[in-house]
């Protein structure tokens, strides 16, 4: 068999670095095209008025998005009030049980329930919230962004846990300290850091949601704050402006995913940073 | 001396309750409360599984398995059948891993092997993790204004009907997004490739990319391949990018470039109107499909994941 | 940090819980039909600023307003297309139809030139049917003599939803083409034997304003909010008939029977336009179901009296036709004889 020279071995190697090198770049290409159109068509509709306005009847100028942004607060609010304490207890036993039965179904279930598609989640919170209390409603939305937070929540929440030293749980266990203090007071507060930066993780993976509110949260032209009242959101509103034929709406949807994205990347970017600083690892 | 000691000793156990505003809770119902925060994880994802089987019973009753195989999805007439939404939802995602794997086996090379440290890396690195945090909507969004007007003159000089949306459009969009699920893991899998035997075959005389192909991708293999499991299974569930720039067509999909339909998207756009209580059954037993189909597929890749000691 | 996550938390929770502080204002909630939602959405933005109520009004289709009164998740649906037996059955209660306006389903196309097209019913049923693959084809040119038709593919846009536009333009398809009939029928969700799909009127008008060679039908407000062309159609009598408020008026003006439930597609009037229609306000007739309050089923019952008086002076700026004063009459017995319970709320 003829071995190829070693000058054309060289050769491969050098076009096939060249070649990976291109294409790792040109990846990126997305990323920055993203940004650059959202911002260059976005920015222009930023002002006051857009924050704090509500939206306006179709073909009127004019109009703001202040209604979408108190929403996805309030949807968000709801949906940590239901998986933060969940979640962290569920992180905590996952963590102590590592071995046992129960805590290994368990890990299974949340490995499932995150890959979960989230219009599976809308069905459900439609099915458990929506019809069971005859109206759409905050509630329902909040229920449904909730139980996709909750999976990232358990899963930062037990790996933080794991990485903390066995030695700081046994020093409290030996001065009689008691072990539902030991976990509360001791070993929590060490993992903190870790912990609020899986639901900083799980916030922006939920404020961009739009399907599972598509039928429970289902959108609203005015300012509402009661739960119980349906509700809008940003991507609920870029959904139905950027779908719609009017170049108000376009116009005013670039707005809205200008603000949504800063706030999504920027949620993602501030845990990156201190993951890195307070070397929290999970 | 002794006495008084051991006096001491009691006195401040004694200060020391006394100090603690309410008692502790037992070891043991501790642990109670925290396996209840267990189980009910265990019985949330119970609940969705039967509450998915439930609501769906009319429409398995009524078709049977037949649901998986009949192309009719008419409203009018009441007969709904799973195929052209099966068929949609496999092409886009097959296509969309298809393009996805060209950029992301690169990049696990690239961050994995030839620069693993470094401002370059962590760069690079970031700006992919970041797709996969831009919100679905916004992909939608960017696609139906400046992806579809590209394929769309695309179409036309192709002499194809110039929709702009479809099947191209939409394994474009997805094909972007979910990048960044088999990147991080192939990079992972790649750095952990031991060095001593990387070592072994240079000073053995293999040239860097002969050791990337003889030596690293087979031993990394099946984790690359857990990585694009998993980003298939992102894919397959993907709703809103998908709905916005797939045509909405309920019918099986000609070719590349026709409209089609997801079984995310039908759900996405039927959902709340469907008028009479078959035709929500049938909706919902989509989603059931959807449900096991993805939960299988991210299962194998998790499972090959764990096996190969990463954690993903 | 923990302290400060539960405070915020706290905070939310009781925002959101206090909420109903504000809720001595009635807030009403609808659904359906995109047909109307250009009015509608100037009807209550001026009615919330004349009599502080709210009205949420989501336009998810006519299908969608049906299936979401019939579970009771909304005080009112929005329809161009009647209820059907089966769904009345699976309502249970009685469900009235009050009609707010009429409008008309054009037919909009996105050619090269300023086209204006004439439209014939055999033509449009084959064009949707997917029998007409090109623009110059002999059939149209045939009924646009002079004309200069482009070379290029049809491209049919329809509805992905459940629509009441669709019903109207399905019913009139039913009405003039036996092939239709047979093959597709009548109703809001079909089986389209070709083209692509938009969610709602501006769903379809987006599409056929961005697709090239393309053809959809949509309410006469989309189409000239968007500055798109929209052809004339020939009606029974004969006459090539342009969608006007004039011409909606015309094919509004015949014999409407007592619940409003009326087709007015393929009209007999010589200068109405034949592919128009009624939207209506489906309520259900006794409004004492579930926990629902008497002051809730009153505000209704001002709003729907309100729409088909006051509010139609918003109709015609936004060419939708207003009711006929016959129409209005029978729109009045409807609504009065809306009851909560077993009392008539309006006397």
């Amino acid at each position: 068999m003829k071995e190829p020279s070693i000058r054309r071995r060289i050769l491969y190697d050098k076009l096939f670095k060249i070649i990976v090198v291109l294409i790792t770049f040109c990846s990126i290409l997305p990323m920055f095209f993203i940004l650059f159109f959202i911002t260059s068509k976005g920015i222009s509709v930023i002002s006051w008025r857009f924050l704090t306005q509500l939206p306006k009847p179709v073909g009127e100028i004019g109009g703001g998005i202040l209604n979408a942004i108190i929403g996805t607060l309030m949807l968000v609010g709801i949906g940590m009030a239901f998986s933060v304490p969940v979640g962290i207890l569920a992180g905590i036993f996952l963590s102590e049980g590592r071995k046992g039965k129960l805590a290994s179904l368990t890990r299974l279930c949340v490995e499932t329930l995150q890959g979960v598609p989230s219009i599976v989640i809308g069905i459900i919170a439609y099915i458990w919230l929506v019809v069971s209390m005859g109206s759409f409603s905050a509630l329902s939305g909040g229920v449904a962004l909730g139980l996709m937070m909750l999976p990232v929540i358990i899963t930062a929440t037990e790996q933080t846990l794991k990485l903390i030293p066995g030695s700081l749980k046994e020093a409290s266990l030996a001065l009689g300290v008691s072990y539902s203090r030991t976990i509360l007071k001791v070993i929590l507060p060490a993992g903190m850091s870790g912990i609020v930066t899986g639901i900083l993780l799980s916030i922006a993976r939920v404020a961009g949601e739009t399907a599972p509110l598509l039928f429970t949260a289902f959108g609203s032209p005015f300012m509402n704050f009661n739960v119980l009242k349906p509700i809008n959101s940003l991507p609920l509103m870029i959904f139905n402006y950027a779908t719609s034929p009017y170049p108000e709406w376009h116009t005013l949807a670039w707005g809205a995913s200008f603000i949504l994205i800063i706030l999504v990347l920027g949620l993602n970017l501030f845990t990156k940073i201190v993951t890195k600083r307070w070397k929290v690892q999970f | 001396m002794n006495h008084s000691g051991a006096e001491f000793l009691m006195l401040r156990s004694k200060t020391n309750t006394m100090r603690w505003r309410r008692p502790a809770l037992s070891e043991s119902s501790f642990r109670k409360i925290l396996s209840i925060a267990g189980v009910f994880v265990l019985l949330l994802l119970v609940a969705i599984f039967f509450s998915l089987v439930i609501a769906s019973f009319p429409s398995i009753r009524n078709f049977g398995v037949r649901f998986l195989f009949s192309s009719t999805w008419d409203p009018v007439k009441s007969e709904f059948g799973a195929f052209p939404f099966l068929l949609g939802t496999l092409a886009t995602s097959f296509l969309a891993l298809v393009i996805s794997v060209v950029f992301s086996i690169p990049i696990s090379i690239f961050l994995g092997e030839y620069s693993a440290q470094g401002s370059t890396a962590t760069f690079i690195k970031s700006m992919i993790e970041l797709l996969a945090g831009v919100p679905s909507v916004i992909y939608g969004f960017c696609g139906l204004f400046l992806l579809a007007p590209l394929v769309r003159m695309l179409e036309m000089k192709l002499g194809v009907a110039p929709y702009g949306v479809g099947i191209f459009t939409a394994s474009l969009v997805l094909s972007i997004m979910i990048i960044p699920y088999s990147a991080s893991i192939g990079r992972e899998v790649i750095s952990l490739v031991p060095s001593d035997l990387k070592e072994a075959a240079l000073s053995l005389g293999a040239t860097r990319f002969e050791v990337i192909r003889k030596v690293i991708l087979p031993y990394a293999g099946s984790g690359i391949v857990a990585g694009i499991l998993l980003s298939l299974g992102r894919a397959l569930g993907e709703t809103m990018a998908v709905t916005m720039v797939i045509g909405n067509s309920n019918f099986i999909p000609k070719g590349v470039f026709s409209p089609a339909n997801t079984l995310a998207s039908v759900i996405a756009n039927e959902f709340t109107e469907a008028t009479g209580s078959l035709y929500l059954a049938s909706l919902i037993e989509l989603g059931l499909v959807l449900f096991i189909v993805t939960t299988i597929i991210n299962l194998i890749g998790k499972l090959i994941i764990r096996r190969m000691g990463v954690e993903g | 940090m923990k302290y400060v996550l539960s405070f915020i938390m706290t905070l939310v929770i009781l925002i959101a819980a206090t909420g109903d502080g504000t809720a001595k204002e009635q807030e009403l909630i609808g659904a359906g039909a995109t047909f109307p939602y250009p009015l509608y959405s100037k009807m209550f933005d001026v009615y919330s600023k004349e009599y502080g109520v709210k009205v949420n009004y989501q336009a998810i289709g006519s299908g969608g307003g049906i299936r979401q009164l019939t579970n009771k998740t909304v005080d009112f649906g929005g329809s161009d297309a009647m209820m059907s037996e089966a769904d009345l059955k699976e309502a249970s209660a009685p469900i009235l139809h009050i009609p707010t306006c009429a409008g008309a389903v054009v037919l909009t196309y996105n050619l090269p030139g300023n086209l204006q097209l004439k439209f014939t019913p055999d033509v449009i049923g084959d064009l949707f049917l997917g029998k007409i693959g090109k623009w110059n084809d002999r059939r149209l040119s045939d009924i646009n003599p002079g004309v200069k038709l482009p070379d290029m593919n049809v491209t049919v846009v329809h509805r992905s939803d459940g629509s009441g536009t669709t019903f109207i333009f399905s019913d009139y398809l039913s009405k003039v083409s036996r092939e239709w009939k047979e093959k597709v029928g009548a109703g809001t969700s079909l089986n389209w034997p070709a083209g692509l799909g938009g969610k709602g009127n501006p769903g379809v008008a987006g599409l056929v304003k961005q697709t090239p060679g393309s053809i959809g039908y949509v309410e006469l407000i989309y189409a000239l909010q968007n500055r798109m062309p929209y052809g004339s159609v020939k009606n029974k009598k004969g006459n090539f008939v342009t969608a006007t408020l004039a011409a909606t008026s015309k094919a509004a003006d015949t014999n409407l029977p007592d619940d409003m439930k009326v087709s007015l597609t393929d009209t007999d009037a010589p200068e109405g336009y034949p592919i128009s229609g009624f939207t209506w306000i489906l309520v259900y007739k006794d409004q004492g179901y579930g926990d629902r309050s008497e002051e809730k089923a009153k505000a209704l019952v001002k709003l729907l009296w309100w729409m088909t008086h006051e509010g139609q002076k918003y109709t015609e700026p936004l060419e939708y036709a207003p009711l006929s004063k016959k129409a209005v009459e029978k729109a009045e017995k409807l609504i009065k004889s809306i009851s909560y319970k077993s009392s008539v709320i309006m006397k």
